[in-house]
C-alpha cells in the first residue's frame, strides 16, 4: 500500500541516479587516466617540475600518493561551449555544456564534470522538427572540436534519423570522445533502440531528455612477455607440476575391456564345447585367462 | 634413471607443440609439388637507362636501370635475366655506367652512394659514400682506359664537389671542392692524349668556367672564365671533343661553345630556325656520339648534327619516342649507326621480354573474371585419343605411389604434372581454379593473365589513358567489375570498368572505359565533365546485370553510372540507405555523407546527387595523424554469425559491413624507427561505424610507432606496428562481439519463434559491443597484409603477410586469437585454442612463396575459388606470384595426386577375389554334398 504513492517520486530519482552514474563512470575513467599519469610522473622522479610552484607541486604529488581522490591540478577553470543543431535550415545553438578544465602539473589538460543544459524548443523549432519527422530526415548536432580556441571553426558533427529520437519525450544520448581538451568526435543517438522501418511518431512531451557521457581512450594492455618464465624454467626454479595420478581403471580401461571381452568369449566357447572333453579344458582356460590379463599390462 | 632436466622437458614440449601445430595446420607442400599450382614471373619494370655491353667472349648483355629501381643484367638475345637487384625506394638510382668491362657502377641517392657491381654475377664489389649536396644533379663519369694508372677512376661531380674514386676498390683517390661561389659542375670531360680533365661549371647563370685538372691528383692546372650575353639554363652537352652545346634560359636558343686551348669562342643558334612547331619544354638529351645531339620537346625527338661551330642541321625526328639509350659507347665509325642500334636495342628488349616488361612490374589494381563456359559437344575421337595417354599417365603415377618407378619415370611424372593441359584450358572448370586475373598497370595498360600458368591472354593499352600530344599525363585509378552475367544474360561476355584521370591532378576530369573481359576490346569509353575522387561500386545491378557505380567528384557530388533510366529508378529506391565516408589524411578528418536528390548544377542532371555531411571525426593534428584506414573486402562472405566458446556459451560476432578501422599515430611516431622516444609516440586504434560515425572502440598503444599495416575481416582486425619499449614489432588483434544479441541463446525462445534474429538491424540503434584484444610480438617487419577469402566463408582464415624479405607468410588466424590464455582449460583445448605465447611463431612451412621472392612486393590479393576449401592468392610487386591455398587443407576434394588407377585396381582385385571365393566355396559345398 505504501509503495504505490512512492513510485512517481522514485522514478525521477532513479533517472537522476542513472544520469549521475553514467557521468560518474566517465569521471572515474578520467581520474584513472590522471592517476596513471601521476604515477608515472612520480615514478620518473627525475623530471624537473617548473621552478616557482615546485614546492607546491611536490607537496601535491606527495599528498596525491596518500590521498588518491585529490587531483594535482595547479589551476582549474570553467569552460563553456555550445551545442548547435540543424533542423533543416542550418545550425543554431540548442544548448550548452559547461565543464571544468583541469590542467595537471605536467601540462596536460582535461575536461571533467561535464554539465549539459538544453534550450527549450521554440514554436518554430517544433514545427521544423515535425517536418523532419514527416520526411524522415536527419537531425544533426555539432560541437566545436577545440573548446579552448573557439576562433577555429572546426566542428565535429553527428546525425541521426529524426524518427529515432521521439519516445515519450525526446530522448537523446550524447557520447563525447575526448583527447585531452580536444573533442575528437561526438556520437549522437537515441536512448534505446531504433527500429527499422522507422514509424512516424510524435512525442507526447516536447522536452529533451539528455544523457551525456565523456569518453577517453582506453589503454592497451602490455604484450605479455614470458621471457622471465622461460629463464625461470631453465634455472629449474619453476617446478614442473606433475599431473595428478589417474586411477588404475582410468589409465587402462581401453586394454581391460577387450581382454575382458576375449575372456568372456573364451568362456562361452568353452561352455559350448561338447561335455566329454569340456570338463578339464574349460576350467583350465577360465583360470588361465584372468592370469593373462594382468600380465599384458 | 634420473628424470630429464627441466630444460630438456621444455625443449621436448616445444618440439611437441610445434609438431602438433604442424600436423594440424601445415598446408605446406612437398618439394615435387612446387610449380604445380603456382607460378612465379620475374620482371624488371620500365627501362629508363641502358648500358650496352659486349664482351669478346660470352653472350651479349645489356645492363639496365628501370623505373622500379631495379638494376638488371639481361641477355640481349633471349631477354633472360642474368641477375638483378631491387634497390630500396628511398635510395633512387639515377646513374649507371660500366667500368673496365668488369663492373657496373651505379650512383644513387642524389649522388651520395656509389656502388660497383660485378658484371658476370651481379655481386656488389664495393660501396662508397660521398658527401654531396642533395640539390644538384649528380654526374657520373668514368675515365676511359687511362694509361697512367692501372685502374680506371670513377668521377662523381655534384654541385661544387668532384670526387675521383678508384673503380677497383672504391677508395676515394682525390677530391676537389671549387671555391667559386654558386658554381655548379655541368660536365666532366677528358682529353684523350694527356691526363688532363676538363671540368665545365656554370656559376650564377651566365658565367662559364672551364677548369683543367690533373687526372692523377686533382690539382687545378688552368682556369678559364667567360661571360655570356644571355643567361644559360644550365643544360649543357659536350658534342664533340671541344664543342659544347648549351641551352639558354628561355630554352629557345642554343649556344655552341668551342674550347680552343686557352680561349673560348661561342655562337648562338635559334632553335626555331632548325625545328618547326616548337611546343612544350625543350630538353637536351645526352647522346654520346660525335657531332650528334638529341633535342626533345613534348612529343618529338630531333637529332641534330653539328657542322663545325657555325650551325646545326636536323638529321631526323621521331614522333613519341619511348626512351633513348644514352650511354652507348660508339666509335667514330658508327656515326649514324647509333640510331639503328638504339632502336634495335629497344626492339630487342621489347620483343624478347614480350612488351609486357614495363607493365606487369607496376600493377595498380587486380580483379578476376570467370572464363567462358565450355561449349557442349566434345568429340568422342578426342576422348579416345586421350584415353591411352590418360591410362599411361595413371599407370606411371601408380608406379610412383608404389615406389616402383625409376628415375626416368619419376622425371616423366613430374613433367606430366607440370604440363597438365587441364589447368591451362580457356574454359571455366568445376572447381573455379581457372580464372582470368585482370590487372591494371600504372601506364594505363590492362592485361589479362591466366591463373593456370600466368600467360598473357590479352593486353590493351587504353587509348583514353595514353599520354596525349598536349602533354597531359593521364593516370589510371582503378579497375572494377562492370558486368558479371548470370542466368538471364549468360551469353554475354563479362565486362570490366577502368576509371582514370586525364591528368595527375585530382581535379582533372575523369575518364572511363568498359572492356570485354574475354577479348580485351574496348566496348565503351567516356570522358567525364567532372573529376574523380572516389569510386564506390554499389551492390545494385540493373536489368542487364551492369553493376551500379557512384563516382564522387572533388565538389562532393556523386554521379551515378551507368546512365540509364533503369539504373536511376533502382538507385532512387536504395538512395536513403546509401552512405559513404571520406578519409582526408591531409586535414586529419573523417567525414560521413548521405546523398540528396538534386545537384544544384546549372543544367539539370538527374544522375547527379548532392551530398550532406552527416558526421565528422576531427583528429587533433598535434596529437594524432591518420596512418591507415581499412575496411573489409566488399565481397567477403561470413558463414557463422556466432562463435561457440568452450563452456557451451555463444558469442555473437559484431558483423557489420560498415566497420572501419582507423589507426592514428602521434606526429613523432610517423618517422623512422628510432627517431622518437617511447614517451612521445603512440598509436590509437579506432573502430568506427561508417554510417553513424559512432566510435565503437578506441584504444591507445603507448610507445608504438609506425608504419602501421592492418587487415579487417569478419568481426576482427589485426594490425602491425613497432613497439619502442619492447624493441620489437607487434601484431595486435581486436575482436568485436555483439552483446545486444547475447540473450538470443534461449533455445525455447528460438523454438517458439520469439527471438529477434530476423528483425532488421539498423545502425542507428546504439550497439552494445564487447571487445577482446591481445597483442603478440612478431619477428618481421611487414610490407602488406591481406586475409584469405573463400567462397562460403566456412574455411578458417589465414592472414597473408608480405614480409620485408619479399615473401608471403600465411599465418593461421588461430595464432592471433585474443582468447588465448596461458593455461587453457580442457574444453578450451578441445575448441582449438592454443596456449598463450608472447610471440607468434614463424615456421618455414608457413611461407606460401616457398623458396621464391616476389621482389619489391606491394600487394597480396586473395580471390575465392568455387571450391570452398581453396582460395587463389596473387601477389604482385616487380615480380608476380600466384598460388592456390587451402587454409584448412582440401577437405572437400581429392587431390591431383590421387591415384585413380590404384583405386580401380583395388576394386578389380576385390571383385575378382569375391568371384573366386564364391566359385571356390560353391565347389567345396558341392564336393561336401557328394561325400
Amino acid at each position: 500500500m505504501a509503495a504505490a504513492p512512492l513510485r512517481p517520486r522514485l522514478l525521477p530519482l532513479l533517472l537522476l541516479a542513472a544520469l549521475s552514474l553514467s557521468l560518474a563512470a566517465a569521471f572515474q575513467s578520467d581520474e584513472l587516466l590522471l592517476l596513471h599519469d601521476d604515477d608515472e610522473f612520480e615514478g620518473a622522479g627525475a623530471r624537473p617540475s617548473p621552478p616557482p610552484p615546485a614546492t607546491v607541486a611536490a607537496a601535491s604529488s606527495r599528498r596525491r600518493s596518500s590521498d588518491a581522490a585529490a587531483s594535482g591540478h595547479t589551476e582549474s577553470s570553467v569552460v563553456q561551449f555550445s551545442l548547435e543543431h540543424d533542423l533543416g535550415s542550418g545550425f543554431v545553438p540548442a544548448g550548452s555544456f559547461s565543464a571544468r578544465l583541469k590542467s595537471s602539473a605536467h601540462g596536460s589538460q582535461t575536461l571533467t564534470k561535464l554539465r549539459f543544459t538544453r534550450n527549450e524548443l521554440t514554436r518554430d523549432e517544433k514545427d521544423a522538427f515535425e517536418k523532419l519527422l514527416k520526411e524522415d530526415g536527419f537531425y544533426s548536432i555539432r560541437l566545436q572540436s577545440n573548446v579552448l580556441d573557439p576562433a577555429r571553426k572546426d566542428y565535429v558533427v553527428s546525425s541521426i534519423k529524426a524518427r529515432c529520437i521521439p519516445h515519450e519525450s525526446l530522448d537523446e544520448h550524447i557520447v563525447i570522445h575526448m583527447d585531452g581538451v580536444n573533442i575528437l568526435a561526438v556520437n549522437y543517438g537515441s536512448v534505446g533502440g531504433c527500429q527499422y522501418p522507422r514509424p512516424m511518431k510524435l512525442p507526447s512531451k516536447w522536452i529533451f531528455n539528455s544523457y551525456t557521457l565523456l569518453k577517453t581512450a582506453e589503454q592497451a594492455p602490455r604484450t605479455p612477455s614470458f621471457v622471465d618464465q622461460l629463464i625461470e624454467a631453465e634455472n629449474g626454479l619453476g617446478d614442473v607440476v606433475k599431473p595428478p595420478e589417474k586411477s588404475f581403471w582410468a589409465k587402462y580401461w581401453m586394454y581391460i575391456i577387450p581382454v575382458g571381452l576375449i575372456v568372456m568369449n573364451a568362456i562361452t566357447a568353452a561352455a559350448n564345447v561338447p561335455e566329454g572333453q569340456a570338463g578339464e579344458q574349460g576350467q583350465a582356460g577360465a583360470q588361465r585367462a584372468p592370469n593373462a590379463a594382468p600380465r599384458r599390462r | 634413471m634420473a628424470p630429464p632436466p627441466p630444460r630438456h622437458l621444455l625443449l621436448i614440449l616445444l618440439g611437441f607443440v610445434a609438431a602438433a601445430s604442424l600436423a594440424t595446420l601445415a598446408a605446406a607442400m612437398y618439394e615435387d609439388q612446387v610449380g604445380l599450382a603456382d607460378w612465379h614471373q620475374k620482371y624488371i619494370g620500365k627501362v629508363k637507362h641502358a648500358v650496352y655491353h659486349s664482351q669478346k667472349s660470352g653472350r651479349r648483355r645489356v645492363v639496365v636501370l628501370t623505373e622500379e629501381n631495379v638494376i638488371a643484367s639481361l641477355d640481349l638475345r633471349s631477354g633472360d635475366i642474368f641477375w638483378r637487384h631491387v634497390i630500396d625506394k628511398n635510395d633512387p638510382v639515377d646513374q649507371l655506367s660500366l667500368s673496365l668491362g668488369k663492373y657496373a657502377v651505379t650512383l644513387s641517392s642524389g649522388g651520395s652512394i656509389l656502388r660497383a657491381w660485378s658484371l658476370p654475377d651481379g655481386q656488389m664489389v664495393w660501396e662508397t659514400n660521398l658527401e654531396v649536396s642533395k640539390l644538384s644533379k649528380p654526374l657520373l663519369h668514368i675515365l676511359s682506359n687511362n694509361k697512367v694508372a692501372k685502374d680506371n677512376l670513377v668521377l662523381v661531380a655534384a654541385g661544387r664537389w668532384i670526387y675521383a674514386v678508384s673503380s677497383i676498390d672504391g677508395v676515394i683517390a682525390w677530391e676537389k671542392e671549387f671555391s667559386l661561389d654558386g658554381i655548379e659542375i655541368k660536365q666532366v670531360l677528358q682529353s684523350p692524349e694527356n691526363d688532363i680533365l676538363f671540368v665545365v661549371g656554370i656559376a650564377g647563370s651566365s658565367k662559364l668556367n672551364l677548369y683543367q685538372l690533373n687526372a692523377k691528383t686533382g690539382e687545378v692546372v688552368k682556369h678559364i672564365q667567360e661571360s655570356f650575353p644571355g643567361a644559360l639554363c644550365g643544360e649543357a652537352l659536350l658534342v664533340s671533343r671541344n664543342v659544347l652545346v648549351a641551352l639558354d634560359e628561355t630554352r629557345s636558343g642554343l649556344f655552341l661553345i668551342e674550347i680552343k686551348g686557352e680561349s673560348i669562342s661561342y655562337n648562338k643558334v635559334h632553335l626555331s630556325d632548325l625545328v618547326q612547331d616548337l611546343s612544350g619544354t625543350v630538353k637536351l638529351l645526352p647522346l654520346m656520339s660525335n657531332g650528334v645531339i638529341a633535342l626533345q620537346e613534348s612529343s618529338t625527338l630531333s637529332l641534330l648534327k653539328l657542322k663545325g661551330i657555325d650551325g646545326l642541321e636536323v638529321i631526323q625526328s621521331f614522333e613519341q619516342p619511348a626512351a633513348l639509350s644514352e650511354a652507348l659507347t660508339i666509335t667514330e665509325k658508327m656515326k649514324l649507326l647509333p640510331l639503328c642500334t638504339i632502336w634495335v636495342l629497344k626492339l630487342n628488349l621489347l620483343s624478347n621480354l614480350q612488351v609486357i616488361e614495363d607493365g606487369l612490374a607496376s600493377i595498380l589494381d587486380v580483379i578476376t573474371s570467370e572464363l567462358p563456359v565450355e561449349k557442349d559437344g566434345v568429340s568422342v575421337a578426342n576422348v579416345e585419343h586421350n584415353l591411352f595417354e590418360w591410362l599411361k599417365g595413371h599407370v606411371l603415377k601408380l608406379k610412383g605411389t608404389l615406389m616402383l618407378a625409376s628415375a626416368d619415370e619419376l622425371a616423366a611424372i613430374q613433367a606430366l604434372r607440370l604440363k597438365s593441359s587441364e589447368k591451362n584450358k580457356m574454359t571455366r572448370d568445376h572447381n573455379g581454379f581457372r580464372k582470368l586475373l585482370i590487372v591494371l598497370t600504372k601506364a594505363g595498360k590492362v592485361i589479362a593473365l591466366h591463373t593456370g600458368d600466368g600467360r598473357i591472354i590479352w593486353s590493351n593499352l587504353l587509348p583514353s589513358l595514353r599520354t596525349s600530344k598536349f602533354g597531359e599525363i593521364p593516370s589510371a585509378l582503378g579497375i572494377y567489375q562492370w558486368q558479371v552475367p548470370h542466368h538471364r544474360v549468360m551469353r554475354e561476355n563479362p565486362s570490366i570498368l577502368v576509371v582514370g584521370r586525364s591528368g595527375t591532378d585530382s581535379s582533372a576530369p575523369g575518364v572511363l572505359s568498359v572492356l570485354d573481359s574475354y577479348s580485351g576490346e574496348e566496348l565503351n569509353s567516356l570522358r567525364f565533365d567532372h573529376s574523380v575522387v572516389q569510386i564506390i561500386p554499389l551492390t545494385l545491378k540493373d536489368s542487364s546485370e551492369q553493376r551500379l557505380h557512384l563516382i564522387v567528384d572533388s565538389h562532393s557530388r556523386a554521379h551515378l553510372y551507368p546512365r540509364s533510366p533503369d539504373a536511376i529508378s533502382l538507385f532512387l529506391h536504395e538512395m536513403p540507405n546509401t552512405y559513404f565516408y571520406t578519409v582526408d589524411i591531409e586535414k586529419n578528418v573523417i567525414r560521413g555523407h548521405s546523398l540528396q536528390k538534386s545537384c544544384y548544377l546549372s543544367f539539370d542532371d538527374e544522375y547527379c546527387f548532392s551530398t550532406k555531411e552527416l558526421w565528422s571525426i576531427i583528429f587533433p593534428s598535434d596529437a594524432e595523424r591518420i596512418a591507415v584506414s581499412e575496411t573489409q573486402k566488399m565481397n567477403e562472405v561470413v558463414h557463422t554469425q556466432a562463435k561457440i566458446i568452450a563452456d557451451q556459451d555463444v558469442m555473437y560476432k559484431y558483423l557489420s559491413k560498415n566497420l572501419v578501422f582507423v589507426a592514428t599515430l602521434s606526429p613523432k611516431a610517423t618517422g623512422e624507427i628510432g627517431s622518437a622516444a617511447p614517451e612521445e609516440s603512440w598509436l590509437v586504434a579506432y573502430l568506427i561505424d561508417a554510417v553513424t560515425g559512432r566510435i565503437l572502440h578506441r584504444v591507445t598503444h603507448h610507445g608504438a610507432q609506425g608504419p602501421v599495416h592492418a587487415v579487417v575481416s569478419e568481426n576482427w582486425v589485426v594490425y602491425h606496428y613497432f613497439n619502442l619499449r619492447a624493441h620489437r614489432f607487434e601484431m595486435a588483434v581486436i575482436e568485436i562481439y555483439d552483446q545486444s544479441r547475447a540473450d538470443n541463446k534461449d533455445v525455447m525462445k528460438l523454438i517458439l519463434g520469439k527471438h529477434n534474429l530476423s528483425a532488421p538491424i539498423t545502425s542507428y540503434t546504439r550497439p552494445e559491443v564487447m571487445v577482446k584484444s591481445q597483442s603478440y610480438f612478431f619477428t618481421h617487419s611487414v610490407k602488406t597484409m591481406a586475409v584469405t577469402q573463400t567462397a562460403k566463408g566456412i574455411t578458417s582464415k589465414q592472414i597473408l603477410i608480405g614480409t620485408i624479405g619479399d615473401q608471403v607468410l600465411a599465418l593461421d588466424k588461430r595464432f592471433v586469437d585474443p582468447r588465448r590464455s596461458v593455461n587453457p582449460t580442457q574444453q578450451e583445448k578441445e575448441e582449438g585454442l592454443l596456449p598463450l605465447t608472447d610471440s607468434l611463431p614463424i615456421i618455414p612451412m608457413f611461407y606460401v612463396t616457398h623458396s621464391l621472392q616476389v621482389e619489391a612486393l606491394r600487394g597480396i590479393i586473395s580471390i575465392p575459388s568455387r571450391l570452398e576449401s581453396t582460395t587463389h592468392v596473387f601477389t604482385y610487386g616487380v615480380d608476380l606470384f600466384y598460388t592456390r591455398l587451402a587454409p584448412s587443407r582440401t577437405y572437400d576434394s581429392l587431390t591431383d595426386e590421387f591415384s585413380y588407377a590404384l583405386l580401380l585396381i583395388t576394386i578389380a582385385a576385390l571383385v575378382a577375389a569375391i568371384i573366386f571365393t564364391w566359385i571356390w566355396s560353391e565347389k567345396k559345398e558341392l564336393s561336401d554334398k557328394w561325400r
